[in-house]
């Protein structure tokens, strides 16, 4: 350490120099964006609440091939497989326990109908664990809600696959 | 004033001493105690500023009701002892932590004759009760048997009783110039002089001829209440929170009142050191009580702005500044106020 540095440390040089900083940040102009109002902009590719699609007639998505159960690295994925009256394959249970998802994504890559998919909606909430288990009506319901969004949001991304 | 008095003196009787003092100090504190307060919120939207955020704004217009709503929160939340801890001195601890930093108003002085208690020896008295705030820090750190809260009640310890040193040695050269221990006298005594004679009093203060003085001694009191870029205490990121770590509810909040009491504290007392308390800096402006709030605010600023600034010291730096360079400086320059008061230079005639 020199005499300059010395001396300077004395008159406490740098921080007043790092005082000075801190303070012209003061004036700047705020970045905040206030959340729920404003919402940053999201990629199509954004991953959050799940979503089981329908068909545009009206028909569920899902053959029930338990493709996405299969590589659900959490295990969070539960499928039970009936027939229904009409002689389809469909599942009688679909739930995702969202305590036990990790978002990855998986599931949709592996769903060869694009019937599971992860919406973009990710401020939900569950007052207890067991709000976060989802079954299949609500997963419908999901679908059904933010169908708009998806579809969007699919749309973006598809060009890139 | 005196007519609506004496009726309550006769209906007191010999109590009237007692129930007068009462009532001075409910009028000193419950406005601190409202000013803590807000010092949280000012805190929190000073530092949000400068890191580019808004701060709180939800609770309230502009969020001005945030302090209450926190507070609400923590009147609510159970006050948890630890089943190793000491029961009696963990209840203790923030008591005491928190008394000192109120007792020390009975002497501040807050306009011409606005003192609680304007004894001979304020500056004595100020030192003393600020003192005893190490022993809250080391009970409530040593009484919840915890290793965090006690080397965290270890390292305020040692900080504390070092930084008290130069803030000493800075206050014996004030009192060097002001010749006088009592706070009132010392702000009367910064009235005068050559500058203040003519109009600019500002320059007739202690800050001036005693600038060194001035900065280790509010640097010293970064210090010595433990505020950043000292508060290795805390050291939420090594120590967690130090000797609050097992404090919850009311009882942490004790604490937390209690740091931003013993702020607003070091904030007034620079300003009556150094800055003429409640004097005018100007000759044509009247003295009074809203110089001594502007000042103090200005002081609170400047702990919040080094706060959003410094990063925390390592703990050997810490005692470093203030063994080996605050402790000769300030010894230097008691020396030299001293000779410069004996020496036909000499300003304070």
């Amino acid at each position: 350490m020199g005499a300059r540095d010395y001396i300077g440390s004395l008159f406490l040089k740098e921080l007043i120099k790092g005082l000075a900083l801190t303070g012209r940040h003061f004036f700047l102009r705020k970045l905040t964006q206030m959340f729920p109002e404003e919402r940053t902009p999201l990629s199509p590719r954004f991953r959050a609440l799940h979503a089981l699609r329908r068909y545009p007639d009206g028909e569920e998505r899902c053959i029930a091939c338990k493709l996405c159960e299969a590589i659900c690295p959490a295990m969070a994925i539960t499928i039970e497989i009936g027939e229904r009256e009409d002689g389809s394959r469909r599942t009688t249970r679909y739930d995702i326990d969202l305590n036990k998802c990790i978002f990855c994504g998986f599931c949709e890559e592996a769903c060869p109908v694009d019937a599971i998919v992860e919406s973009q909606v990710f401020d939900y909430h569950g007052e207890q664990r067991s709000d976060l288990y989802y079954t299949k009506k609500m997963l419908l319901a999901v679908g059904d809600r933010f169908k708009e969004q998806i579809d969007e949001a699919k749309a973006a991304d598809a060009k890139y696959r | 004033m005196d007519a609506i008095l004496q009726p309550l003196e006769t209906f007191f009787g010999s109590a009237w001493p007692a129930v007068w003092a009462l009532v001075k100090i409910i009028v000193v504190v419950a406005p601190l105690m409202g000013c803590v307060a807000y010092l949280t919120y000012f805190e929190r939207k000073v530092i949000g500023a400068i890191q580019l955020r808004v701060g709180p704004n939800r609770v309230g217009p502009l969020g001005l009701l945030q302090p209450i709503a926190d507070a609400v929160k923590l009147l609510f939340k159970e006050v948890i002892i630890p089943s190793g801890a000491n029961k009696g001195l963990f209840v203790i601890g923030p008591i005491l932590a928190i008394a000192p930093s109120l007792a020390a108003w009975a002497v501040i002085p807050l306009g011409d004759g606005l003192v609680v208690a304007n004894i001979n020896a304020g500056l004595l008295f100020v030192l003393a009760v600020t003192s005893i705030e190490v022993y809250g820090v080391i009970i409530a750190g040593w009484a919840s048997n915890s290793k965090y809260a006690f080397l965290g009640a270890m390292r305020a310890t040692a900080q504390m009783v070092s930084y008290e040193v130069s803030l000493g040695f800075a206050l014996i050269c004030v009192l060097l110039v002001s010749k006088s221990l009592n706070l009132t006298d010392i702000v009367t005594q910064q009235g005068q002089g050559m500058f203040a004679e003519r109009g600019v009093g500002f320059l007739s203060w202690n800050w001036l001829p005693l600038l060194p003085m001035f900065v280790v001694y509010f640097v010293s009191g970064l210090a010595e209440t433990n505020r950043a870029p000292f508060d290795v205490v805390e050291g939420e990121s090594e120590i967690v929170a130090g000797h609050m770590v097992e404090y919850s509810g009311m009882a942490f909040a004790l604490f937390f009142l209690a740091e931003y009491a013993n702020m607003i504290l070091v904030s007034t007392m620079t300003s009556i050191l150094f800055l003429g308390g409640w004097l005018s800096p100007v000759g044509f402006l009247p003295d009074g009580f809203h110089w001594l709030a502007l000042k103090t605010a200005f002081f609170l600023f400047v702990f919040l702005w080094v706060r959003a600034t410094f990063p925390r010291f390592r703990y050997d730096h810490v005692m470093r500044l203030g063994w080996k360079v605050f402790v000769p400086i300030t010894l230097v320059w008691v020396v030299v106020v001293a000779v410069w008061m004996m020496s036909p230079l000499s300003i304070w005639k």
